[in-house]
């Protein structure tokens, strides 16, 4: 471990944080709409971070990891929102949340475990898409999700008699509801970052890692590797179903659209582009990939104004399609993402390349 | 039971349209290990092509039949050159690097397709010329339709051939190969990088046909077709066994007839609790059921731990 009390790391931290404070303001000049982006950058680095758990660390390939964020974002909708009449506190339910997802993480693992890489890939994104038609459906005969309307009015978060939603004037500032959310997001993001850190060079890290590399002489040097695996797929759960809650309070409105395939994928997505098993290239895929389609969303119209006078092309495709193009070539030009642990790039560089594989 | 009939003929249709999408993605995974994720869409560029060039012959006064079947070999040769693309472009710089890398290439490739696509032929539905004449047939109080017979017909035709290529030609001892140990065939004197590009291209090719079909089936065609149908057929591929031809097939077919059943008993079977539209979940379920006792499918070889 380093020593975190030299003056050089101490200024490093004492910029970021000044950094991370003033952030939404200067965000926030362009409009509330880019601090709403900003939280959802955050949000997604929680997500990343949780996927990351069981594709970088232990490597299994999840592409059904939205689902857990659902189950965690139905859960707060549930509890707190007039569709059952129910208003738990906070901090009811955000553990129930981690623990419900944490239930379907191991729920989707137990059957699983027997499979190899891509075999486990379809069943995951099987499981994703069997949540999704359930929340889609399970309005009738008894009313529980309502549904493909979704559930609306859902609580926002309060500590005490501190809502997170609407504007307040605090010591003559005035903060609006998504700048107070991203205080709050970086407060929790900083914890997750904590226990991802320590989780990693900890014992059961070390031990997802051996699985990673070769299942067969991890279980021979004594790991269990039935139980590590499952670890894997709850905690990668838990975190989806706090990111979920969060989002739900957050959105005050859930329905199963938000939760669909490509969700998945756009988070597997941000775990391979930023350097899977490091966690700064998770987060900054995570940034990277929240607000590459949102930058493009502003700029493709004006740019092509400016460079053709007209509209030529339909910028909603035409961004989706940039997009696309930016994360064949990154793949194209860094395979191992674009921030890959220093170990990791050491492998790749001195290993011949084979023929094929 | 003429419910049961029925659905098991609409199962076929729709499985032997997933069968032969299925094989595109098991030759591919067969070979390299790659789900190629952008298979789906290679589908939707096959049927879009085809209804533009069988309307627009058709305009010219063309007879149907024959713009139809221009449309075909348009869809088909245009498929063909995509998957060479793809392989060539996105795939082929990436071998030798991290396993989930071509994965998300392969996404990225999809994510560029249907958006290009989009920007192309709009993001309206597009009405699928009629190819063939509307006869009904009936037996023992099943329907069906000529477009029907002609989808299970030509599949077999395509099937028979795939397996003709792959079984009794060069190339596909090659393709059998190179399935096994790369290296090795490579030793062998076999060009790998010709035979991946074969593969690509007859499952493209494949898929156009696909395409065609699943648009007159259903006499409409969308830019997001593609996708949802290339999930379905890589569940099937891997319901099959993945990297196995006779899977993929049996796998297809399987999983058409599953659904159909499915979406038309679900009502009885719980007792109205769940309706038709939990037709997918049937898929998904039956898949995991049949993973969690057969680890790698259906017809998979059964393969070490490590592969």
């Amino acid at each position: 471990m380093k020593n975190w009390l030299n003056p050089k790391s101490m200024t490093g931290i004492a910029l970021i944080a000044i950094a991370l404070i003033v952030l939404p303001h200067v965000v926030g000049m362009g409009g509330q709409a880019w601090v709403r982006i900003l939280n959802f950058a955050i949000l997604y680095v929680f997500l990343a971070l949780g996927l990351n758990i069981v594709v970088g660390f232990a490597g299994l390939l999840d592409l059904g990891y939205i689902a857990f964020y659902a189950v965690g974002a139905y859960t707060w909708a549930l509890l707190a929102s007039p569709h059952f009449g129910l208003h738990f506190p906070l901090w009811a339910i955000l553990p129930i949340g981690a623990l419900m997802a944490c239930v379907f993480g191991v729920l989707l693992g137990s059957p699983t475990l027997k499979l190899r890489g891509d075999y486990l890939a379809i069943v995951t994104l099987g499981f994703g898409e069997i949540i999704r038609i359930f929340l889609n459906n399970l309005n009738s005969p008894v009313n529980i999700t309502n549904g493909p309307q979704g559930i609306t009015l859902i609580d926002p978060v309060k500590i005490g008699d501190f809502s997170f939603s609407g504007t307040t004037q605090i010591f003559g500032f005035a903060l609006s509801g998504p700048q107070k959310y991203y205080y709050l997001l970086v407060a929790l993001a900083i914890l997750v970052i904590i226990i991802n850190v320590r989780l990693q060079h900890s014992r059961i890290g070390r031990a997802w890692q051996a699985i990673r590399e070769d299942e067969i002489a991890a279980k021979a040097v004594g790991i269990n590797t039935r139980n590590i695996k499952l670890l894997a797929f709850a905690m990668g759960a838990s975190f989806g179903g706090i990111a979920g809650g969060i989002f739900s309070a957050m959105q005050g409105f859930v329905s199963p659209e938000s939760f669909s395939l490509i969700e998945s994928i756009m988070v597997l997505a941000m775990v391979v582009l930023g350097g899977m098993g490091h966690i700064p290239g998770v987060i900054l895929g995570a940034v990277l990939l929240t607000f590459l389609p949102e930058v493009l969303r502003y700029a493709v119209g004006p740019v092509q104004m400016a460079l053709f006078g007209k509209i030529l092309i339909d910028p909603e495709s035409l961004r989706m399609l940039i997009f696309g193009l930016a994360l064949v070539l990154v793949m194209r030009f860094k395979p191992a993402g674009l921030w890959p642990s220093p170990e990791r790039s050491r492998e790749l560089s001195d290993k011949p390349v084979e023929a094929v594989k | 039971m003429d419910i049961f009939l029925q659905q098991i003929i609409n199962g076929l249709v729709q499985g032997s349209i997933y069968a032969l999408v299925a094989l595109g993605y098991t030759m591919v995974y067969g070979i390299m290990g790659l789900i190629n994720f952008a298979h789906g869409e290679v589908v939707m560029i096959g049927a879009l092509v085809s209804i533009t060039v069988t309307s627009t012959l058709a305009a010219a006064g063309m007879p149907i039949g024959l713009a139809g079947l221009f449309g075909l070999v348009a869809a088909i040769l245009v498929c063909m050159a995509l998957g060479w693309s793809l392989e060539r472009i996105a795939y082929r710089p990436l071998r030798g690097s991290p396993r989930l890398t071509p994965l998300i290439t392969a996404i990225g490739m999809s994510i560029v397709l249907q958006n290009l696509a989009m920007i192309i032929w709009g993001r309206n539905y597009l009405t699928f010329p009629p190819l063939l004449p509307k006869v009904n047939f009936e037996v023992a109080g099943a329907h069906f339709t000529l477009v029907q017979v002609a989808i299970v017909l030509l599949s077999a035709a395509m099937m028979s051939g795939l397996v003709f290529l792959v079984y009794r030609t060069k190339l596909g001892m090659a393709m059998r190969a190179t399935a096994q140990n790369p290296a090795v065939a490579s030793l062998m004197g076999v060009n790998i990088n010709r035979v991946i590009a074969a593969a690509f291209v007859v499952g493209s090719a494949l898929a156009a046909v696909a395409g065609v079909m699943v648009g007159s089936y259903y006499e409409i065609a969308h830019y997001q077709m593609g996708f949802m149908l290339g999930l379905k057929a890589f569940t099937a591929a891997v319901l099959g066994g993945i990297g196995n031809l006779a899977g993929a097939m049996a796998g297809g077919v399987l999983l058409g007839v599953i659904e159909a059943l499915g979406a038309g008993y679900i009502g009885d079977l719980t007792g109205g609790f769940l309706g038709s539209h939990y037709q997918d979940i049937f898929a998904f379920v039956v898949l995991i059921g049949v993973l969690m006792f057969k680890p790698s499918g259906l017809f998979g070889e059964k393969t070490g731990d490590r592969a």
